[in-house]
């Protein structure tokens, strides 16, 4: 009995090393504040004009898009358009730029628009790491309560949009 | 002293971004005073996953976020903060996917057992072969 | 026209293999079924295997031969060149470039595969034919596996048209020395371990499990072993020097591929010995033999499948996968279902007392498989969890508690190992000859709490354990002519020895490394451990594919003599990326480890300096362990000769 232990025991892996194969793990690092209020935080303004972000105006009672990006990230640019759009359907997007200066800022706004009620500037990923995010582009679609309800990891697509301004909708 | 304006890949960075051009975050680089802080502060942070690399700890990558954790561990730690209080931060934000250093659970209790099961085998095993061996 | 002959080479080997196996397969099955009969066809059948293995070999390395040279050629119209290499890169990255992909490496897999089995068809004398003849046919059935995922799925020498201009270039990460040494070595040492397997498995089917086959497989065990001792050593090094952090091991899991097997290999050649003088441990032989080159090509698969995460893994390719887990559940439940069904029938051995040197090796088995089971689990658990929809990660934190005591403890029992009687022994003439080694880990222990400034439990533990394995095995040398004992009892002696230098250096550098990470300025002097390292500068400089910031280190420790020290920032274009080179200083009681990092655009530049004691003894004592196996395989060999010519001149007087 003992002797078909080896071979048990190698069926087991193979069964784990099976089922990994054929049904790949997602590799993507998602949030697990998703569900919980978004956490207390400030950051300056980046562009003179353009207001900061305080966590206090996530949850002012409007549900809103929290839209993490930066002028250097290459899909935030490919986001742009349907971030224009969601902002054409009323939804209000608040901005918070990773490791960004104003000029390139300025730049990036300009070749995409600007659908941005405020830029919050963070220079030290604090945002960030304070919601879970792990990369940029990345949004959460955030209650009036400030609860987080969503998040979409990567840049927006076009099919992405009608499930947002879904969950928005169911928001207010 | 050249600036590095060169825009580049890092290893460890994930695919399809590029990255800032900033100098790093204040003690992404530079160690803490206090040694004793010092060194709880690299004693956590090897146990924190970078989480844009492919599979290496915070204190062992070059990748941007990697540093801004590594700021922020050093930043708590001077504050007082307990490195346990610093992980379970990380790990309300991440899931434990952060840590190195699996928790106790239910999900986890065969992993951390594994060791003493293997052993206990190991025995049954070894007694059942003197035995045989005797007689 | 070159790839296209690698290509027929390598077809043509894929069917010398298909033969190989056909006629070892057919030679058996006749001589089981009149064992009698000499001469006639079955004879001829039998006499055709070693040939065929030779020539299959040599067709291999024609293949492998070839690969390299389109490499060496900068050929951009083979997809394998134009996807891995670079006409502006040196000729040894090109060189060593034609396995530094999947393919490649696959390619020098089967290389070396059909190469060892040429070599036990041409050296192999002892062991009764139909045993040798089941060896080689699994070999071939190995070997043919493996063809055929090269020639389907994998094939090294498939051509793109138009061929672009130029590649895509090597990973710079991979353009080192290291390349050229790190993976042949390693690769020598996981197939070499087939050969065990194919032993293994010719014994199982020849059922002829003892003394004979055991002494005809050590050698090869051995050889394997050495390699694969030198391969993780390098692999080691390479990582500490280029990944510009100072970790040496990092629990990674295609490093944990690495040690698996030689766990295995390490258990194996110590059960080997046992089956050959004293015809004990049989089922444990064959097992372990089984085990490593499943564990070896386990870690094949995990690599090159894409389910595990790491630096290291290849190119992601699901039917590559599929197609080496159909090789795993072949070969490996084959042979564990072989083991089940027939080791009952060879399993009487000699019988030993617990307390003897064989019980001492049955617990070196047992805790080098428990070493092995637990990294095991610990590497496939993160995909275990991801089926349930749970994210994790195990990482050192688990691997050092849960491995790190066992292996300790196994410290221990190597210790003692040596110093015990076969058969049978007593504890208190044991524990007699256990004083000096229990002495040596007192007066450490003591002193490293006394002087070390608070040092962690388990580098402490490690440290008075070394101290205690160093004593304890060059014991077994005491009170005995040293010309006349025999080469193989050096080659324990030095192999052991080797580890307990490597565990010191392990334990040395966690409790004694200093760090300095700091922004500095031009002659802003800075302390780390006994040095004064001072910035003299920051220049440009190039190299043949790759331009570089070096900064100009000065060392200075108390009124020694002043140490050079230039760590670079280098650019690559082909692909574009940044690589830091360390500068490393050793000294005789350690390194000196320096790193550039950013300028942060005020005037000062971030440097990471450290201070690591006695870290060299890590691979020094991995390179002591493989020299012990080295006198012992010659040990071996030249025993095994003297006997075979005692013998003759006896048959002849």
């Amino acid at each position: 009995m003992r002797l078909w232990l080896p071979l048990a025991v190698f069926v087991a892996v193979l069964a784990i090393i099976a089922v990994a194969l054929y049904r790949p793990a997602d590799r993507t690092v998602y949030s697990a504040m998703v569900g919980k209020r978004v956490p207390d935080f400030t950051v300056p303004a980046l562009l003179p004009g353009k207001p900061g972000l305080a966590s206090a105006r996530l949850a002012d009672g409007k549900p809103k898009l929290l839209n993490i990006f930066a002028s250097w990230c290459v899909p935030c640019a490919a986001e742009a358009p349907q971030l224009m759009a969601l902002k054409a359907a009323g939804v209000p997007i608040e901005g918070v730029a990773i490791r960004d200066t104003p000029e390139a800022m300025r730049d990036f706004l300009a070749r995409g628009g600007d659908p941005y009620a405020a830029i919050g500037d963070d220079k030290t990923s604090a945002v960030q790491l304070a919601i879970g995010s792990s990369g940029v582009p990345e949004s959460f679609v955030i209650a009036g309560d400030g609860t987080i309800l969503l998040q979409h990891v990567g840049d927006i697509r076009a099919d992405d949009v009608p499930a947002i301004l879904a969950k928005l909708e169911a928001a207010k | 002293m050249r600036r590095l304006a060169i825009p580049a890949l890092l290893l460890a960075a994930a695919p399809a971004f590029a990255d800032s051009t900033l100098p790093s975050a204040p003690l992404a680089n530079t160690q803490l005073s206090d040694p004793a802080q010092e060194a709880k502060a690299q004693a956590l942070m090897v146990t924190l996953r970078c989480l844009v690399c492919q599979g290496q700890s915070i204190a062992d990558s070059d990748a941007e976020m990697a540093g801004d954790m590594r700021a922020l561990v050093r930043q708590r730690i001077r504050a007082g903060e307990q490195p346990v209080a610093i992980r379970d931060w990380l790990v309300a934000r991440y899931g434990d996917y952060v840590t190195y250093d699996p928790p106790f659970g239910l999900l986890t209790a065969p992993l951390w057992i594994a060791p003493l099961v293997l052993i206990a085998i190991g025995v049954w095993l070894a007694r059942a072969s003197f035995r045989r061996r005797r007689g | 026209m070159i790839a296209e002959a690698g290509l027929a080479a390598l077809w043509f080997a894929a069917a010398l293999a298909a033969m190989q196996l056909a006629l070892a397969a057919i030679g058996v099955r006749r001589v089981s079924a009149a064992p009698d009969v000499q001469g006639g066809l079955t004879a001829d059948i039998l006499g055709a295997v070693r040939p065929v293995a030779i020539v299959q070999g040599a067709l291999a390395a024609v293949a492998m031969a070839l690969l390299i040279a389109v490499f060496v050629r900068s050929d951009m119209s083979v997809l394998l060149v134009a996807e891995n290499s670079h006409s502006e890169k040196p000729l040894l990255y090109k060189f060593a470039g034609a396995w530094g992909n999947h393919e490649g490496s696959m390619l020098l897999w089967v290389t070396i595969l059909g190469l060892a089995g040429g070599a036990v068809a041409i050296f192999e004398r002892t062991l009764p034919r139909v045993t040798l003849i089941a060896t080689l046919g699994a070999q071939a059935a190995i070997a043919l596996g493996f063809y055929a995922f090269l020639l389907f799925v994998s094939n090294p020498f498939a051509r793109i048209d138009p061929a672009p201009l130029d590649g895509q270039g090597l990973n710079p990460l991979l353009q080192d020395p290291g390349l050229a040494f790190h993976p042949p070595t390693l690769y020598v040492g996981y197939v070499g371990i087939s050969v065990a397997f194919s032993f293994a498995v010719g014994a199982l089917v020849a059922r002829d499990v003892g003394p004979a086959f055991a002494r005809a497989m050590r050698p090869w065990v051995l050889g394997a072993w050495i390699f694969l001792t030198l391969g993780i050593t390098a692999g080691s090094y390479w990582a500490y020097y280029e990944l510009g952090w100072g970790g040496w091991w990092f629990w990674d899991p295609v490093e944990n591929a690495s040690l698996m097997p030689w766990l295995a290999a390490t258990a194996l050649l110590h059960s080997v010995t046992v089956l050959a003088t004293r015809d004990g441990l049989r089922a444990w032989t064959v097992m372990l033999a089984v085990v490593a080159f499943s564990m070896s090509m386990i870690g094949t698969f995990l690599v090159r499948s894409g389910i595990l995460t790491s630096v290291h893994a290849f190119a992601v390719d699901p039917s590559r996968g599929t197609f080496i887990l159909a090789l795993l559940v072949l070969y490996i439940g084959g042979a564990l279902a072989l083991f089940a069904g027939r080791i009952g029938t060879v399993r009487a051995g000699t019988t030993f007392d617990p307390l003897s040197r064989e019980g001492a090796l049955v617990a070196n088995n047992l805790l080098l498989s428990v070493i092995l089971g637990v990294v095991l689990i610990g590497t496939l658990y993160p995909i275990v969890a991801a089926g349930f929809g749970v994210q994790l990660s195990v990482g050192p934190p688990f691997f050092d508690k849960a491995a790190g005591p066992v292996a300790l403890l196994l410290v221990m029992v190597m210790a003692a190992g040596p110093l015990l009687r076969w058969r049978r022994d007593e504890a208190r003439a044991l524990a007699a000859r256990m004083t000096p080694p229990i002495a040596a880990f007192g007066v450490v222990l003591i002193a490293v709490l006394l002087l070390g400034g608070g040092v962690a439990l388990l580098p402490l533990l490690g440290m008075a354990l070394a101290a205690a394995l160093a004593v304890a095995s060059v014991a077994p040398l005491w009170g005995r002519n040293l010309l006349r004992t025999p080469l193989f009892t050096w080659g324990m002696v030095v192999a052991h020895l080797g580890i307990a230098v490597s565990l010191a250096g392990m334990a040395s550098e966690s409790a004694f490394t200093r760090a300095t990470l700091v922004a500095t300025r031009v002659g802003q002097p800075q302390r780390v451990g006994p040095y004064t390292v001072t910035l003299d500068g920051v220049a440009t400089t190039i190299g043949p594919n790759w331009s570089a910031l070096e900064a100009h280190l000065s060392a200075r420790r108390g009124d020694g003599a002043v140490i050079q020290l230039r760590p670079q920032s280098r650019f690559f274009t082909n692909p574009v990326t940044v690589t830091s080179e360390s500068a490393i200083a050793t000294v005789f009681d350690g390194q000196l480890y320096t790193v550039l990092g950013q300028a942060d655009g005020q005037g000062r530049v971030q440097v990471r300096l450290w201070w690591k004691p006695f870290v060299t003894l890590i691979w020094l004592g991995g390179a002591l362990v493989a020299i012990g196996g080295a006198l012992s395989l010659v040990g071996r060999l030249r025993r095994e000769r003297r006997t075979r010519q005692r013998a003759s001149d006896e048959a002849w007087a």
